[in-house]
């Protein structure tokens, strides 16, 4: 199978977006952030002059002329960069494309997709590091997609591009230099269908995004420690894959939520309530939640380390809920 | 008694601006060599913008920057010893390290805050100058942004809300004609900033930002009108940046260096000092500045991290 990195499949999943449809219209040019990686997209941008726009610093303007564009006939992929960046558009992410299928009764729908770079990056500080997966949950009638390889990311967005909602593209500059095997004929993946990237049997870590890669790296660890972890990567936060989060911990009995929101009313307060409403009689420990500290995200590094979820502290987690001791 | 702002402007001038260059030169080595991350935006080439609009200012007086606030914050009165702490995440910067490049604060010599959110500052110097018209005091606040901030919807909020309520502040646009790697012309069709403000009625100017010996009595003569109840201005200042939008930046592509060197106000006013015959009085303060600026940033590496508990301090106000 071919191997692609995760910036590589951004570039390769607008391009398959782009040439299979022709309502799809791409707006914004940071796809890939500030990295190093972000000029891969200028061929795409070339070749379909007439369907790429770079928006002035107007986000709130041009999101919501994404969404007006969807109601009429295309369906836009939308870039907002730096999630904090879609602060400035929530009036119109939140008031308008949410709710205009519902308040319409049905009749208009939001097909568009609303690209975002989430989460700690280095030196991001307060303004830049943000993960508003939860604030965008506590809001019906989004969906929302967070990609944690190249294949699931080509998948996922195919399924998104398709779709007749409005969805939000969650990304992490971190993701982009990992590497991963894409299928030659990758299909769109279904929403709603959770990965289990890693078996186990004496804990659930349910992770997102880059949170599966650092889950993935404690796992590992843990093994050699004798802690088996399965790993549930949701794939699609809305719809939730209830069912296989469920079935994982009716195995394991135990739950470690890891992810990159703030604690308070975060993905993984959703996550442990869910378990906590229909499988505590599961439960051989304590539900433990790992999350971005609820301090604004401080600029010095060492103090960026202290309040992100780091691999550290998931190997911690795991040991207290499954009663290890560190470094057995 | 009302305070007139100084339009004139001399060799300290001169050596305020070396301050910034030194500054943000040295920064960009730091930053090269890993002692500070993160993004790191200079605004080299453009100093007379903040060294003529700050120096007309009142130590009182408050300024509220963006993503390249470097030398506002000098300018204001920042040192650079905390700036660079700041720069470098360690506890002594003025933020404690929380802040970093963008989010500088300098409050104690009125440099109230930068944003990293584009526009971000614009209603804050609004407010300030709010809250000094309404407590009858005689502060002016200035904005410092960008020709990008210009096509935000923030920005043209403002520009109606200052007309309206009459504020006390100053806009200051630096008009570097690219927002991160675009032209303006991609980004408007409106070629003078200042039109936007001649729509709300708030008195403009466009003017060349790079040559001290104009943005000062510009400044000075907006500044006058805030303070004595005139209401809001505009000032488009057209300035080049003669580095990339940000540090490390893959892309980087500039013109000719000879054609940038004509634009460099240092250069520019220097030229006017030499032939102003004040000569003499510029001897040594490259050099002066440059050793000081090396010590401070020594000083700063020097310093210590934030330690784990201050991880937690300062999200909400203590009583
Ligand atoms: C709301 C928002 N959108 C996007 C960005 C990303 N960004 C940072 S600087 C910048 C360009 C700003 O251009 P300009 O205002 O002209 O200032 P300059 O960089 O030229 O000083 C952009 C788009 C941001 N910081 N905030
Ligand atoms: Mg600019």
């Amino acid at each position: 199978m071919p191997r692609m990195l995760y910036a590589e499949a951004v570039v390769e999943v607008l391009r398959r977006s782009v040439e299979g449809d022709d309502r799809v219209h791409l707006m914004g040019q940071y796809f890939l952030g500030l990295t190093p990686h972000r000029t891969m997209v200028g061929d795409l941008y070339r070749q379909y002059p007439d369907r790429v726009y770079f928006p002035p610093i107007a986000e709130l303007g041009y999101v919501g002329a994404g969404i007006g564009a969807a109601i009429a006939g295309l369906r836009p992929i939308v870039d907002c960069a730096t999630a904090s960046f879609t602060f400035q558009a929530f009036a119109q992410i939140l008031n308008e494309a949410a709710n205009i299928h519902y308040m319409s009764g049905g009749q208009t729908s939001v097909p568009m997709v609303i690209h975002y770079n989430h989460g700690v990056r280095g030196g991001g500080a307060a303004q830049h590091s943000h993960s508003p997966q939860a604030m965008m949950w506590n809001t019906p009638g989004l969906e929302i997609v967070t990609p944690s390889n190249p294949a699931d990311l080509i998948g996922l967005v195919l399924t998104a591009v398709a779709s007749d909602n409005p969805t939000i593209w969650v990304d992490h500059v971190r993701l982009f230099d990992i590497e991963g095997e894409v299928p030659e004929n990758i299909e769109p993946i279904p929403f709603g269908r959770a990965s289990i990237p890693r078996e186990g049997t004496d804990l659930t870590i349910f992770a997102s995004s880059w949170m599966v890669r650092r889950s993935l790296e404690a796992s590992e660890l843990l093994a050699s420690e004798g802690i088996s972890v399965e790993v549930v990567d949701p794939r699609t936060l809305v719809p939730l894959d209830e069912e296989a989060i469920l079935r994982s911990v009716a195995k394991t009995g135990r739950l470690l939520v890891v992810d990159e929101c703030h604690l308070r009313c975060g993905v993984g307060a959703e996550i442990a309530a869910t378990v906590a409403e229909h499988a505590y009689g599961d439960l051989l420990a304590p539900i433990r939640r790992l999350a971005t500290l609820d301090v604004p995200v401080p600029f010095s590094p060492p103090l960026e380390q202290y309040v992100e979820p780091t691999t550290a502290k998931i190997l911690a987690a795991a040991r207290s809920v499954t009663g290890v001791q560190s470094g057995a | 008694m009302v305070v007139t702002a100084p339009a004139q402007s001399g060799p300290e001038d001169l050596e305020m601006m070396w301050r910034i260059r030194a500054f943000e030169e040295k920064a960009s080595e730091l930053f090269a060599r890993g002692k500070i991350s993160g993004l790191l935006h200079l605004a080299i080439g453009q100093e007379a913008t903040a060294v003529g609009v700050c120096g007309a200012l009142q130590p009182t007086d408050r300024v509220f920057s963006g993503h390249r606030p470097h030398g506002h914050a000098i300018a204001k009165g920042a040192e650079t010893g905390r700036l660079f702490a700041e720069l470098a995440g360690r506890r002594t910067g003025y933020c404690g390290g929380k802040g970093g490049s963008m989010h500088l604060a300098a409050p104690e010599v009125g440099f109230v805050t930068a944003t990293g959110i584009v526009a971000g500052n614009l209603p804050l110097a609004l407010g300030a100058a709010l809250s000094s018209k309404c407590r009858g005091e005689s502060d002016v606040a200035v904005a410092f942004f960008g020709d990008g901030a210009a096509q935000t919807g923030l920005f043209h909020e403002c520009l109606n809300l200052a007309s309206l309520w009459q504020l006390p502040v100053v806009l200051v646009c630096e008009n570097n004609g690219f927002a991160e790697f675009s032209p303006l012309s991609a980004h408007t069709v409106v070629e003078r900033l200042a039109d936007h403000a001649d729509t709300y009625g708030i008195p403009t100017e466009t003017i060349d930002g790079n040559d001290l010996t104009v943005v000062r009595p510009a400044a000075a003569a907006a500044i006058d009108r805030a303070r004595n109840g005139g209401g809001p201005s505009f000032l488009e200042c057209l300035t080049h940046r003669l580095r990339g939008h940000y540090e490390g930046d893959p892309t980087l592509k500039r013109g000719a260096a000879a054609r940038d060197e004509a634009k460099d106000p240092i250069q520019r006013f220097t030229r006017f000092l030499h032939d102003a015959a004040r000569s003499a009085e510029l001897e040594g303060i490259e050099v002066r500045v440059r050793a000081e600026v090396e010590q401070a940033a020594e000083e700063a590496l020097a310093a210590p991290w934030p330690e784990r508990d201050d991880l937690l301090t300062n999200v909400v106000a203590q009583p």
